[in-house]
């Protein structure tokens, strides 16, 4: 610092660059996090769990650590048929959203409601417990702790459960396999709407980590895949050899998220289909059907995948 | 390089660590252009060689972006302070041993980081994919020794003043330290929802806009005048582009989510700063090429000159698309499109990889003392460079165009997919040949340590004749 001269220049290169940062992400940082969770926001945290990247407890992105999400149309305590309802079971150890562990995640309201009516403040990662999302009479969006308010415990709910989802770890499977790289999940604001659906609102993301955006569209929008096409069968296709379905898709092929066993137990050989597959792509004699896609076993990582596709709704 | 580490610092030849980064980035980048080139025919032909599930599109992307940028990019950068900034403060480089050692921790580094993003352990974040254990190392054991040799070469130079170029590359150093610290607080602290996303962005922004352009920008400062013997045009302009660097390039992080549900103010900031830096390129743009009044002849008979020009001019596209695309009404068309894929190569494969290839071409005679093996080779590798980028960006840019008419007229996607095949082959073919160009490089590299003419004592490259 030979110069009077580099002595002011690094105090203003100081302050500039410090400026710069107070207004890019200080201020910006105040309006985001001042946002209240919407319903949506709910889901996902309640969906996916604490974290869908890489973290401490499934460091290398196998779907672990992850709610499940379940469909009941019976009280699990009671018996009596209820309402279809989405209920979120967190077995014990499972780490919460920060949504459930965190005081600034939620948005003021949703927070005070969640705590009152929801009871959220007597959940503990250690037990576990089911959750469901649910909306009060001002239309304040907010998570009920329902082992608390309605005495349903994990086992029974699992148990009374119509249908089970692992969509939370198939959100890790969508960020492991880099499904991002081509699907966002972000219909953009001023078109999309007629062919991707209703873009997402600043309290969608509440508590969600990551958010996947995506930057660089090569695919169609998966937002409301779930509402577009329903079909699981289609999906499992779709998954295994996407040209099965949609013979000009570009898209790889993620039949080795099959494993090694389909679901009734039989060995998946790869190679084979794919030699069947080829006869029947070429035309040959008497190959007038491509090779039947194997069912996915119920804990593979292409079911966790395809549940968290329809999850997308 | 390995008995190079335990030595004692009299003992190393000065130059040492700039050649040994020099020729890593020579062959990161050939691994890097190599993955390139295969990502791209798997979206040409996804079946092409189905079966090997380890060369999944999904796992092999990001670590094509991360071996150039971080392999290619950053290494050559490394290799460029470590020969110029001790030049231009009239020393040696404060650390010798510490630039080896940061050498070797980097390629190591740099291995494990792209081995765990190739087996599908990210962060789930563009650009800041690497878990955050990786985060760390990057930032304090290859960023912060190579910073402090930057620094304290400054610091201890026997010069008064501190020429431009310097002033870049010190405050580059600095600011890529924050930004990697910063940016990465989400993944440190588990920060979540739209203040992830953006803070996502703000990283890829600034890491972009705050080392890659500006240490390019900083590297033809030097390159242009030395080869050239004319003084820069003008340390005034040198010293707007330097400051409007720092105020207009590190606000407008948020134009990169323009379709996003931010606040519609950040957005508008954004979008006006974004304009902004059309200053800092003009300053640049103009200040080099006057800085040539005179010696253009050097465009067409110097192999560095004609790299580095080459960037420069590339750096007018690529500022006028920069400046204006990230405005509301031509976002609204281009945004998240094949058209943004053709930008960011123009930025780092166009302006930044020409910049940073003089600069290697350049150091690695200065250190070995030994003029360039061929001339023909290398003219051979820039045509393959420019060619091959030029199909690349074209390509893009039309099934950019093709993919932002579609969006806005609500073709069913398969209809774009079907129609961008096309462009599909001719990016696969330009990558390709910017891969092949760079293996003759590495032949080219290697024979001139072998072989090249020596240059006298006292003489520099440019005064000794090419003799193939």
């Amino acid at each position: 610092m030979a110069f009077r001269e580099y002595k002011i220049g690094c105090m203003m290169f100081g302050f500039a660059l410090s400026f710069s940062m107070f207004v890019t992400i200080y201020l910006p940082g105040i309006d985001i996090s001042g946002m209240s969770s919407t319903k949506v926001a709910l889901e996902k945290q309640l969906t996916y769990g604490w974290e869908s990247g890489f973290n401490y407890y499934d460091p290398f992105l196998q779907g672990k650590d992850k709610p499940i999400k379940v469909v009941l149309s019976k009280d699990p305590r009671t018996g009596a048929a209820i309402d279809k309802t989405n209920a979120y079971v967190f077995k014990a150890g499972t780490h919460f959203p920060n949504g459930l562990t965190h005081d600034n995640i939620l948005g003021e309201n949703v927070q005070a409601v969640s705590t009152s009516k929801g009871r959220i403040g007597e959940a503990s990662e250690e037990k576990g417990g089911v959750f469901l999302v649910r909306v009060d009479a001002d239309d304040t969006p907010y998570i009920e702790f329902a082992t608390a308010t309605r005495g349903w415990n994990v086992d029974a709910v699992l148990k009374a459960s119509d249908s089970q989802s692992l969509a939370g770890s198939g959100k890790t499977m969508f960020v492991r396999e880099g499904c991002w790289w081509c699907h966002t999940l972000l219909p953009e604001q001023t078109q999309d709407w007629q062919t991707f659906g209703r873009p997402p609102l600043v309290g969608d993301f509440n508590g969600e980590s990551p958010t996947t955006f995506g930057s660089d569209r090569k695919a169609p929008d998966l937002l409301h895949v779930g509402s577009r096409n329903s079909s699981r069968e289609w999906m499992t296709m779709h998954f295994f050899n996407p040209r099965l379905v949609q013979p000009h898709s570009i898209m790889p092929r993620y039949d080795y998220l099959w494993g090694t066993k389909d679901s009734e137990g039989n060995t998946i050989d790869l190679k084979a289909w794919d030699v069947e597959y080829k006869a029947y792509a070429a035309g040959a004699e008497g190959s007038i059907y491509p090779p039947e896609v194997p069912i996915p076993a119920s804990d593979s990582e292409a079911r966790m995948l395809i549940d968290f596709v329809l999850n997308l709704k | 390089m390995l008995k190079y580490l335990m030595a004692k610092e009299e003992n190393i030849p000065q130059g040492t660590a700039a050649l040994f980064f020099g020729i890593s980035s020579i062959a990161w980048f050939i691994i890097g252009t190599g993955i390139g080139s295969f990502n791209a025919a798997k979206l040409a032909f996804p079946d092409w060689y189905h079966g090997l599930y380890a060369l999944q599109f999904g796992h092999m992307r990001q670590v094509h972006v991360h071996a150039v940028i971080f392999g290619w990019i950053g290494m050559a950068f490394a290799a460029s302070m470590m020969y110029i900034t001790p030049a231009l403060g009239n020393t040696k480089l404060w650390s010798e041993k510490m630039g080896v050692w940061n050498c070797l921790l980097y390629n190591v580094g740099l291995c494990l980081a792209l081995a765990l993003l190739w087996s599908g352990v990210t962060s789930g974040r563009e650009y800041s994919d690497h878990v955050w254990p990786i985060d760390l190392y990057i930032a304090f054991v290859m960023v912060v020794p190579w910073s402090l040799n930057v620094w304290m070469t400054i610091l201890n130079r026997r010069t008064q003043g501190i020429y431009t170029t310097n002033w870049f590359f010190a405050a580059c150093m600095f600011m890529t330290v924050i930004v990697f610290l910063v940016g990465n607080l989400p993944e440190f602290f588990h920060l979540t929802g739209l203040n992830e996303a953006y803070m996502t962005w703000w990283f890829a922004h600034n890491i972009l806009g705050l080392l890659i352009t500006p240490v390019a920008a900083a590297i033809t400062y030097y390159i242009v005048p030395k080869i050239t013997g004319n003084p820069l045009y003008s340390h005034r302009v040198g010293h707007l582009h330097f400051w409007s660097i720092v105020v207009f390039y590190s606000t407008p992080a948020a134009h990169h989510l323009m379709s996003s549900p931010l606040p519609e103010w950040l957005k508008s900031f954004a979008s006006v700063e974004g304009v902004l830096i059309l200053v800092p390129a003009v300053a640049y743009v103009c200040n080099i090429l006057l800085t040539m009044q005179g010696k253009w002849s050097l465009f067409v008979s110097n192999i560095e000159i004609k790299f580095t020009i080459t960037g420069v001019l590339l750096a007018i596209p690529l500022n006028m698309q920069g400046g204006f695309q990230q405005t509301r009404a031509i976002n609204w068309y281009i945004h998240g499109t094949g058209w943004i894929v053709a930008h960011a190569h123009l930025a780092l494969l166009g302006f930044s990889t020409f910049a940073e290839a003089a600069s290697v071409y350049y150091g690695m005679q200065v250190l070995l003392r030994r003029k360039l093996y061929s001339a023909s080779l290398a003219n051979f590798h820039f045509w393959m460079l420019l060619i091959g980028f030029s199909l690349y960006w074209t390509s893009m840019t039309i099934s950019g165009l093709i993919q932002g008419a579609a969006k806005i007229y609500e073709v069913p996607y398969v209809d774009v997919v079907i129609a961008e095949h096309p462009y599909m082959i001719v990016r696969w073919i330009g990558g390709t040949m910017v891969f092949f160009g760079n293996i003759i490089w590495m032949y080219n590299m290697v024979m001139t340590a072998r072989c090249g003419n020596p240059i006298p004592a006292g003489r520099q490259p440019v005064e000794v004749a090419y003799t193939r």
